[in-house]
């Protein structure tokens, strides 16, 4: 079954049609990369999702959910999570008060539960610790669970920010190049970490320009170029589809191939 | 628990700063110190909106005012030629009034100073939220100008009608009981009992943010002020966090307004001009925008040299001078400003000079 | 309402309109080259009514004025120079609490200075008592002075940013201050010469005001109010838009002494600021797009 469904879904920026009639689906446990040239449009395809931006046409469902007219906080707390292209951490709080964020729409204590510490506050509050604490854990990074984030090495920084958006209990994960930035072990460690989870039961839809990554971990890849979709399909296909390989490489190069 | 633990060491000052008054016979000095408090009470709701939700409001001295003249009004204006009103009636049947003789024996009819203090309070609230529903759209100058305007709205109201007493404001407020045997009154005898109701209050109040600070609630805030799409990626509904974050402090402010007011015994316009507003502003500013304990330090220590006097008649400019040069040097406070910071800033300066000569 | 009276509350309407306008568009010029809204703007108008004021003991009143406003002027590019140019990238709370805090220094100079009693320019014309007959209402000719000037200076502005290679500069730091850098024009000197700009238009507007309206060392800050809730009702930097909301909010204001009492009037400004802020915070005039794309 469809976890997310994205239909005819277009944005237009004044004149610019960033992303046109695209429509593709998400089953449920599977990764899916989106991929495509610079100003593809995977971005803009990613904060029509999130509900950063709203779509001039088309639909997405999530769980048969309309997400159209959603606000991200709202889209989030069905069950989606991001991650940022250019990681955007919590300054002035702790790598651990980080997660701890994310654990926001799976707590409930407001305002006077906190100021007053009422009943079941306390146990909230410990849970929430106990639970981002093992996120930190999973991801290999709870020796710096009390480093303030923003002092944190870059591919620490992604894996605090992978740990908050998993501290969501998401259903469906957008990853937004997860690995711009990170050089080639710190790739392969977040391709283990991708598929772990998958594992977990959590669907995974990632933009991507690392291809190796993407070949390697995908269940399936959506090509967009100028906003539209040219292709869908398995890795093996997409690597040998000649509109694809025309595209990414160039006109010439496809000709002698 | 940490929390609570850190404010051992500030209650035993208070005390010691209470028996070294008493001893060496300057209770006076208690006066002051005890408005600061309630000022300070203030400042510390408004640190929260300004340093953690990142907010400015200009307002606060409006919400101060709300606080303060309605409960001044409600429980100095005579009920009795209303005495027939269906409402005087239902609150006078629940108990809510209080019946009494004046000095000239003619009959007095007033609200009691724990319904004028709920009702004080809840119309603080409830404005908060009506003023903060833009908070949910606004930003940084349109905000500002915003709350400004608000603060002036009430300025001018207070000042322009007659409940409120116009230019006089309201005097011969009643003492407020708060518990049998706890006063909040400008009596000389409850000198040294106000004191510790108003340190007591400010404490407790500090206690609560900081709970609030370090908690869920708390997370979120800073996570909005550090990154708004993050946090709201993460499910914060930024807006009403915002909103309630703006309420919270109003009635931080109200309370203030109510309480000082009882104390001094009567409340005047210049308790809601835009300056005192303003001066909140500048207080949490020095004490470092996202720092509570700096906000109340700095509370404490500059009214008390300004009710002191100690600024002269120049007090305002004094407190626009704190602001300009804080925010020009040391945008985090003055606290969290350390020498090698302070070094470099003048190194800075410093290095302007050669290259204007250039 | 009479016909007279109509005509007379209309004319009290445009005059102080036209002065809001003024205001309002002081603070165009310094946020559209700045980005950010200088609160002391009403300090400028007080300044060039006190300081002509002082200086007429000395000096025949157009040099007065004259020299009031180069003063002024002066005074803007001071605050320039010493408080806003050396900052890199402050956050926008950092220049609100500053311009507050000049606004703040600036009242309070002016208090010392002048202290706390209301003063004004003797009449340019004739006296009080003056009048000239307006379709039957009779009207002070120096109110023909202040709506005369603000029409120039707005005249002579609009020629400025359309006609001089400055004035096109300064457009051109306003519409994308990356580009103006990398075409070689140094935005740093233009957003001094906006402050010198919004300063000199201030303190003019303020000399020629102050025989009917009075000045006080406290008249900034309603100033600034009024003066932004015109920039806000005409979109936040376009100056034509302030001119209309600003006539507007001056005959709203003119009409309503006849209903609300006067104590309330400097409140319907401020109630019609909260209502513009709560429903179209991008002005009457301006477009939500072009209001998105301005950072806040």
């Amino acid at each position: 079954m469809a976890l997310l469904r994205v239909e005819k879904i277009s944005k237009k920026f004044g004149g610019l049609q960033a992303v046109s009639d695209v429509s593709f689906a998400l089953r449920e446990g599977s990764i899916k990369a989106v991929i495509g040239p610079n100003g593809a449009g995977k971005t803009t395809l990613f904060n029509l999702i999130s509900g950063v931006l709203p779509a001039t046409s088309g639909e997405i469902t999530f769980k048969g959910h309309a997400l159209n007219g959603l606000r991200p906080y709202q889209v989030a707390r069905l069950g989606i999570a991001r991650t940022f292209q250019n990681i955007k951490m919590f300054a002035g709080m702790t790598a651990l008060e980080n997660v701890m964020v994310g654990r926001h729409v799976q707590s409930r204590s407001g305002f006077l539960a906190s100021m007053f510490r009422l009943p079941g506050f306390l146990s909230e509050e410990r849970e929430i610790r106990r639970k981002s604490m093992e996120l930190l854990e999973l991801l290999g990074i709870a020796e710096y669970a009390d480093t303030e984030a923003m002092n944190l090495a870059f591919g620490q920084q992604r894996a605090v920010e992978l740990a908050r958006a998993l501290a969501l209990e998401p259903a469906l994960l957008l990853l937004d190049e997860p690995a711009a930035g990170l050089n080639i072990y710190e790739t392969a460690e977040i391709g283990r970490l991708i598929t772990k989870i998958r594992e977990m039961g959590i669907t995974v839809l990632l933009v991507e320009h690392d291809m190796s990554l993407v070949m390697d971990i995908s269940d399936e890849i959506v090509v967009l170029s100028f906003g539209q979709k040219i292709a869908e399909d398995i890795p093996q296909k997409i690597q040998r589809d000649p509109e694809v390989i025309r595209i990414y490489l160039g006109e010439e190069a496809a000709v002698p191939a | 628990m940490r929390n609570t633990l850190v404010l051992l060491p500030l209650l035993a000052l208070v005390i010691i700063v209470q028996l070294l008054a008493s001893w060496t016979d300057s209770v006076f000095y208690l006066t002051q110190l005890t408005m600061s408090a309630y000022y300070s009470f203030l400042i510390i709701g408004l640190c929260v909106v300004m340093g953690y939700a990142g907010q400015i409001s200009l307002g606060h001295a409006g919400f101060f005012a709300i606080g303060g003249y309605l409960s001044a009004a409600l429980t100095t204006r005579n009920l009795v030629p209303f005495q027939d009103n269906v409402l005087v009636k239902l609150l006078d049947s629940v108990g809510l009034l209080l019946a009494s003789k004046d000095v000239y024996g003619e009959s007095l009819l007033v609200v009691t100073p724990w319904a004028a203090c709920c009702a004080a309070i809840l119309t603080a609230a409830l404005i908060a939220f009506v003023i903060g529903i833009p908070v949910l759209k606004l930003k940084g100058h349109y905000l500002a100008m915003a709350t400004l305007g608000f603060g002036i709205i009430i300025f001018r109201l207070v000042l322009a009608s007659a409940y409120f007493g116009e230019a006089d404001g309201i005097s011969d407020v009643p003492g407020f009981t708060l518990l049998p045997g706890l006063t909040v009154s400008g009596n000389f005898q409850g000198r040294v009992q106000n004191y510790y109701i108003a340190w007591g209050v400010l404490l407790i109040g500090m206690v609560l943010l900081r709970h609030l600070i370090d908690s869920r609630v708390g997370r979120a805030l800073r996570a909005i002020h550090s990154s708004p799409e993050a946090a709201d990626s993460m499910g914060v509904d930024t807006a009403r966090f915002k909103l309630y974050t703006f309420v919270l402090s109003a009635i931080f402010a109200a309370l203030a307004g109510i309480l000082l007011t009882h104390y001094n015994g009567g409340i005047g316009p210049s308790e809601a001009s835009v300056m005192k507003s303003v001066r909140y502003v500048a207080i949490v500013a020095v004490g470092g925008m996202a720092n509570l304990w700096g906000a109340m330090i700095m509370g404490i220590v500059l009214n008390f040299l300004s009710l002191r006097g100690m600024f002269g008649s120049y007090d305002d400019a004094v407190f626009g001078l704190i602001l300009i040069l804080i925010m020009l040097f040391a945008p985090n406070g003055i606290l969290g400003l350390h020498l090698g910071q302070l070094r470099q800033r003048f190194a800075l300066i410093g290095r302007k000079r050669p290259a204007e000569e250039a | 309402m009479t016909l007279e009276l109509f005509i007379q509350y209309l004319v009290a309407g445009i005059t102080y309109g036209s002065i809001y306008a003024i205001v309002a568009i002081g603070f165009n010029i310094i946020y559209n080259t700045t980005g950010i809204i200088n609160f002391a703007q009403g300090e400028f108008v007080m300044l060039g009514g006190m300081l002509s004021i002082t200086l007429l003991q000395f000096m025949p009143i157009t040099v007065a004025i004259a020299l009031a406003v180069g003063l002024t002027m002066c005074i803007g590019a001071v605050i320039e120079i010493v408080f806003i140019r050396w900052l890199k990238n402050p956050s926008v709370l950092r220049m609100i609490i500053i311009t507050i805090g000049i606004s703040i220094l600036i009242r309070e100079a002016a208090l010392h200075v002048w202290g706390d009693n209301v003063r004004a320019l003797p009449y340019f014309i004739g006296n009080e008592i003056t009048s000239i007959p307006v379709l039957g209402a009779r009207v002070s000719p120096q109110v023909l002075w202040v709506i005369g000037t603000c029409s120039l200076m707005v005249l002579f502005l609009s020629l400025f940013f359309k006609m001089t290679s400055i004035g096109r500069e300064m457009r051109a730091c306003a519409a994308n201050r990356t580009a103006a850098i990398l075409c070689g024009i140094d935005t740093r000197n233009m957003v001094t010469l906006s402050f010198i700009l919004s300063a000199g238009i201030g303190a003019l507007a303020g000399a020629v005001m102050s025989p009917i309206t009075y000045t006080q060392y406290d008249i900034g800050t309603g100033l600034a109010i009024k003066g932004f809730t015109v920039a806000i009702l005409g979109g936040l930097g376009n100056s034509p838009g302030a001119v209309a909301a600003g006539l507007l909010l001056g005959v709203i204001e003119a009409f309503s002494v006849s209903m609300v009492p006067l104590a309330f009037q400097d409140a319907i400004a401020i109630a019609i600021l909260l209502v513009i802020l709560f429903v179209r915070p991008h002005g009457l005039f301006g477009s939500s797009a072009a209001a998105g794309l301005k950072e806040f």
